[in-house]
């Protein structure tokens, strides 16, 4: 658990505390001490870590980690398990995703900040971007033979704070929705072929 | 096409709504040759489990045709096929455990999201059922799309009566697998509650893995007779107390084991099932589980309770002690059809298995209105409907 912590700071700044070990965010709190948590940080009770919401979701996929890699680094690929992805533009290092945010597109310029074939990828909001996000994929193999571990954190400022946070989940934009749902629609992809739907008309 | 839909509480209608295409490469669309109506049905007929949306296309005991195929279907067309209810991908981690009904891929990531935050998990696909379940359109219609045709459907050879095979989409595995959830020892006394078309199978199932006794119970004297037909020794639960019965005929062990195959709509005037249904009259989730309760009280110490029956909520006055001290096992779920598919062909094919003695009624599908009502008002007369394009 530690190893996670420093693996993650240089990376994520400000959202560490987030992502560390919910015990370090227990140290913060006052009341008798706390051993730490086994638990990833984004299950900790609270409900801010310095202004970031955070948010995450693992999800067990039967596939080698470098071809989960490889989903996440091709642009046709991500377009079909990202469901409200526009577009991407920019480079690969420098990313710009072009998202549906319901009330017409948005764009968040990023940075490809981490890399590494069958284990990590990252990618941060450049500085003044209209929206701030820091997202990780990380794989890890499951145990008995299950396949691979794919875990997404994402930290991100809500536009309009707390209250836009709330806002948005109830028209079902949060990022946690839309995350966990686009794991799933990645598995899907990777397991069957195909993303289930259960319309009968082709263009529904 | 022409298709049963649900409007509401106790209104289904016939409609004409759009054909099904083919939207995913593994997908074929059957043209339906027999399809049923089932006890399931009936919870989602009494807008009882959550999650139905008007215009829902009801049905998931089906078999037709192949009149369609996706490039990756590895069906025929023209090739006869019974479908199972559970929509399963085949490749998940429960798909390979068998677990079929758990498939972790069936039910699309939106749907998901209701029974992840209700039951804690995301459950599998189903076809005609809550939109918990995905909200497939269901097989009480003139075609249907299947999505995993490569793994789901079994193909059953030309020149065998629809009525032998149809109930392989559910009703017949279903009470094999609850017969085979009770671990049944030889000589076992096994207690069956309720003999609807589920109920009726389990016993059949119970008997044929080596029971030494069944005990069925209900109140409608002419689907206890079925039960009798069987083999199985019967109780009126209106005539009768079933719980001193039940250890009586036992020895004073009590069975050793238990199938609730009534489910959540509990008939009966115990007060406990009054509670439950003034609950569930105003909505609040709460399941009619009265049958449940007579089984883990009736079940002996260390005894194995099987449900078949389906839940969809909460339930209180829960006997949890008596499953605690008692020490019992129990055993759920929605059936994994596909686990059992070949095997029970081929033991109707062997003329071991009777599927048809419990037909009552034959009706086309545009008469499917009228099937509902009575199989919801008529239990005894009306034991199982079968319909016909
Ligand atoms: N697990 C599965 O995959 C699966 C599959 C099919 C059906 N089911 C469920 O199984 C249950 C039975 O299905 P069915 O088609 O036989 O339904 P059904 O409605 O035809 O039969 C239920 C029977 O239970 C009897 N009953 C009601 N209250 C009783 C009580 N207190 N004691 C004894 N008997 C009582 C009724 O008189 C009726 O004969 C339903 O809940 C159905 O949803 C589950
Ligand atoms: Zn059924
Ligand atoms: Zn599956």
């Amino acid at each position: 658990m530690t190893d996670r912590r420093s693996d993650l700071f240089p990376i994520l700044g400000v959202a560490v505390l987030a992502l560390g070990v919910v015990g370090v965010a227990r140290l913060m709190t006052p009341g008798p001490r706390h051993p730490a948590d086994s638990a990833p940080g984004r299950t900790a009770k609270r409900l801010q870590f310095g202004g970031y919401q955070v948010t995450g979701r693992t999800v067990t996929i039967d596939a080698p980690r470098d071809r989960i890699h490889a989903m996440w680094r091709d642009p046709k690929q991500l377009a079909l398990f990202m469901q409200d992805l526009v577009a991407i533009e920019g480079t690969p290092d420098r990313p710009i995703w072009v998202i549906d945010g319901g009330h017409g597109p948005f764009r968040i310029e990023t940075r490809l900040v981490e890399d590494r074939a069958g284990e990590s990828l990252a990618w941060r909001s450049v500085e003044g971007a209209d929206f701030q996000i820091e997202a990780k994929i990380r794989l890890r193999d499951a145990p008995a033979g299950r396949g691979t571990e794919v875990e997404a954190h994402v930290a991100y400022v809500p536009p309009y704070g707390l209250l836009g946070h709330w806002a948005a989940k109830l028209r079902g934009l949060d990022p946690k929705a839309r995350g966990r749902q686009e794991l799933k629609r990645l598995k899907m992809l990777l397991e069957t072929g195909e993303i289930a739907t259960a319309s009968n008309q082709r263009n529904t | 096409m022409r298709a049963l839909t649900w409007h509401g509480k106790h209104d289904v209608r016939m409609d004409t709504v759009p054909d099904p295409q083919i939207v995913n490469p593994r997908d074929a669309i059957i043209e339906v040759t027999s399809t049923a109506i089932c006890g399931s049905d009936l919870h989602l007929y009494d807008a009882v489990i959550p999650g139905l949306q008007g215009g829902d296309i009801l049905g998931h005991e089906f078999m037709g045709r192949v009149v369609e195929t996706g490039p990756k279907s590895t069906l025929k067309t023209g090739q006869r096929v019974v479908v199972p209810f559970t929509i399963s991908c085949g490749s998940c981690f429960f798909c390979k455990a068998t677990l079929f009904s758990a498939c972790d891929n069936a039910n699309p990531v939106e749907t998901q999201e209701a029974s992840e935050l209700l039951y804690g998990h995301a459950v599998g696909g189903l076809f005609g059922y809550s939109h918990m379940t995905g909200g497939y359109p269901g097989g009480q219609a003139e075609y249907v799309r299947v999505p995993y045709s490569d793994v789901g459907p079994i193909v059953v050879p030309d020149g065998v009566p629809d009525e032998d095979v149809l109930f392989l989409s559910d009703i017949l595995p279903t009470g094999w697998m609850a017969a085979e959830n009770c671990d049944i020892m030889p000589g076992d006394s096994v207690a069956v509650w309720g003999c609807g078309p589920v109920g009726l199978f389990a016993v059949q199932s119970a008997l044929l893995m080596g029971a030494g006794r069944v005990i069925a119970i209900d109140h409608h004297p002419n689907r206890l007779a079925l039960a009798r037909g069987l083999g199985a020794d019967i109780i009126d639960y209106t005539q009768t107390h079933v719980l001193e019965a039940l250890m009586e005929m036992t020895g004073g062990m009590g069975p050793d084991a238990v199938i609730d195959a009534v489910g959540m709509e509990s008939h009966g005037m115990a007060p406990d099932n009054l509670m439950d249904a003034a609950k569930q009259k105003v909505g609040i989730g709460a399941d009619r589980a009265h049958a449940l309760r007579m089984a883990l009280m009736a079940v002996r110490k260390g005894g194995r309770v099987s449900i078949p029956g389906v839940y969809g909520g909460m339930a209180d006055k829960f006997p949890l002690g008596a499953l605690m001290e008692k020490g019992l096992q129990v055993r759920s779920g929605q059936t994994h059809v596909q686990r059992y598919g070949t095997r029970l062909l081929d033991m109707i094919m062997e003329g071991k298995i009777d599927t048809t003695f419990l037909i009552s009624h034959r009706l086309s599908l545009e008469e499917a209105p009228r099937g509902y009502r009575n199989f919801a008002e008529n239990q005894n007369d009306w034991t199982k409907v079968v319909l016909t394009p």
